[in-house]
């Protein structure tokens, strides 16, 4: 969990413990009252329920009871197992219970004046069973089609969450999306505290759900809509991290890999927590220079997260090996863990979820996404944007230094080609080739480098035994020799 | 229809006694009397006293009735004010051709 937010004076909150959730909504839903979650089919609305009630029983002493008016308890058992729960387990502990509400209209013959004290009875009778603080009512909709006089109904249901609220159970109402209202049934006039909507949406064949807070009485909470996913560890929604500016700037410096390099960065390399765009054409050593920093990181102790979205781990180290560095070493002592994904497999903000999860589970010292460009392919320009700037600013926030490869095509100038992300960055190297003769001549500079006084120079490399290795410096060039030479510290 | 032998074994669900109840329960009986004479158990379940019961019925609206024999089990709710429906829940009246709300 992400440290406390600053409260101001709202009403109570009983946190979900869903990673994100209780960030957006400020501390988790309102104690003691109804919250209204809506969506369509498959949205995730019951899964949202279990957990808050799950998490309520495991994390914070808070029993539950979960009302099901669409599955018998074996079946909810059944689909959330997936996501880690055992709700047979928290059930024979007495943290939770489980009722099957089930009305088949076929069945029941009207005859008169009648009232739903039984569901009353029944769920009063659960909630003393396990000493319950919260109340799952999934889907309570499902009784319109049971019974005919909606007016009893729906007087019933309004009394009900009036009765909820006296006992101060805090209660997650689910419901179907209805066409012109967040529920079919018109909940929404019942349940005025909290309205929660989840959304399902597919473009381009990449499937992306989001959740929104539409309304919550009393409290502060993120309004945009929030990306989230449903994993193996249940739901997990993007966390809203401080878009303030307001991170620790270390003065620490990290090694570049490479020590003519770190000459070139004012002889130390750069800040620890800094975040480094690698740019170049196909072919020019990005990667090679991301494995020295790689291997530079890990030398120091440090854990390095390496994001692949182009070639297979062991493609990636066996090409490596033959550069002469050897990063299996890593890998086997625990140092180096690899993430490899398609990048057409999600959308974006299914992929920057992804990698805030392996970064939390993981929590390493050094990122490295190799390369960013292919991600950037799956999202309009503005989208990648935003989900860079979540990135950076989350990485920052945990102090993480992170280096994103660039491919640029050679058809454009490099420096006009990547305004969309440079900014974005503290340090900008840039590798390119230039055909010489009947040889490619490989070149590297140090662009920007924020903070600290670099070096001018363009200095050529070559790929030596072990790895990269910068040549001496060009005799016509403007450096004096031995000394490089370093440009007035900027002002940014 | 219910062959004219068969015993009915009724159970009434009820929570306290409140006038809906004490009507369903006199409606009930005024019913059996003359529909099923000599051939009737009634069991009136009050869920205040035992919670734990609503659940194995199912019951959800009070007050209901449950025939429990002769099978299929059947559900009536409602205060039984109209004998006609009553009378169809329990099946000893054919079901109105069009059914009317």
């Amino acid at each position: 969990m992400a440290k406390k937010p600053n409260f101001r004076t709202e009403v109570a909150k009983a946190p979900t413990g869903i990673p994100g959730l209780d960030d957006i909504t400020n501390g988790g839903l309102p104690a003691g009252r109804p919250t209204l979650v809506s969506g369509g089919p498959g949205s995730g609305k019951t899964l949202l329920g279990v957990s808050f009630l799950v998490e309520g029983a495991l994390r914070y002493g808070e029993p539950g009871v979960i009302l099901t008016f669409e599955e018998k308890a074996e079946e909810l058992a059944t689909d959330v197992r997936s996501m880690g729960y055992d709700l047979h387990k928290l059930c024979e502990e007495k943290k939770l219970l489980v009722d099957y509400v089930h009305v088949d209209r076929s069945e029941i013959e009207e005859t008169g004046e009648y009232d739903l004290e039984g569901l009353f009875v029944r769920l009063d009778h659960a909630i003393k069973q396990v000493g319950a603080k919260r109340v799952l009512l999934d889907t309570i909709e499902t009784l319109f089609g049971g019974l005919k006089d909606t007016g009893i109904l729906r007087a019933e249901l309004r009394r009900l969450f009036r009765w909820l609220r006296d006992r101060d159970m805090t209660t997650v109402v689910t419901a179907e999306r209805g066409d012109s209202q967040f529920t079919r049934q018109g909940l929404e006039e019942y349940i005025t505290d909290a309205v929660i909507l989840l959304d399902h949406r597919v473009h381009e064949q990449i499937s992306t759900r989001r959740i929104r807070i539409v309304k919550y009485r009393g409290s502060t909470h993120g309004t945009n809509e929030y990306p989230f996913l449903i994993g193996r560890d249940g739901i997990n929604v993007l966390p809203v991290t401080s878009l303030l500016l307001e991170h620790e700037a270390p003065n620490e410096r990290v090694s570049s890999g490479l020590p003519a390099l770190d000459e070139m960065l004012g002889g130390k390399g750069y800040y620890r927590g800094s975040t480094v765009l690698l740019s170049g054409t196909a072919g020019t050593g990005k990667t090679t220079l991301s494995a020295h920093f790689t291997d530079a990181a890990c030398a120091r102790g440090e854990k390095v997260l390496y994001f692949l979205f182009e070639e297979s781990p062991q493609q990636m180290l066996r090409n490596m090996r033959s550069a002469g560095i050897d990063l299996q070493r890593w890998v086997d002592k625990g140092l180096l863990v690899f993430h490899a994904d398609r990048p057409s497999r999600h959308g974006l903000e299914t992929h920057l979820l992804e990698m805030h999860h392996a970064v939390e589970i993981g929590d390493p010292d050094v990122v490295v996404v190799d390369p960013i460009t292919n991600l950037m392919a799956v999202g309009t320009q503005s989208d990648v944007r935003t989900m860079l700037t979540r990135l950076i600013d989350f990485l920052k926030t945990r102090g993480t230094t992170a280096m994103f490869a660039s491919l640029t095509t050679p058809t454009h100038s490099i420096e006009t080609s990547e305004t969309l992300i440079s900014s974005l960055m503290d340090a900008w190297v840039l590798v390119a080739s230039d055909n010489q003769g009947d040889r490619r001549n490989r070149k590297l500079y140090v662009l920007k480098s924020r903070g600290i006084p670099h070096s001018d120079e363009i200095r050529d490399f070559r790929f030596g035994p072990k790895g990269i290795e910068l040549l001496p410096r060009r005799s016509n060039g403007a450096a004096s020799p031995g000394k490089p030479k370093t440009s007035t510290r900027r002002k940014k | 229809m219910v062959p004219a032998s068969e015993k009915f074994a009724l159970r009434l669900y009820i929570a306290g006694q409140t006038p809906k109840a004490a009507r369903a329960i006199s409606n009930l009986k005024k019913i059996c009397d003359v529909h099923l004479a000599g051939r009737y158990s009634i069991e009136v379940v009050d869920l205040i006293e035992n919670p734990a019961l609503g659940r194995g019925d199912q019951i959800l609206a009070l007050p209901t009735l449950v025939r429990q024999l002769p099978p299929p089990m059947k559900k009536i709710i409602g205060d039984l004010s109209n004998t006609e429906r009553v009378l169809v829940g329990l099946d000893l009246r054919p079901r109105p051709r069009r059914a009317s709300a």
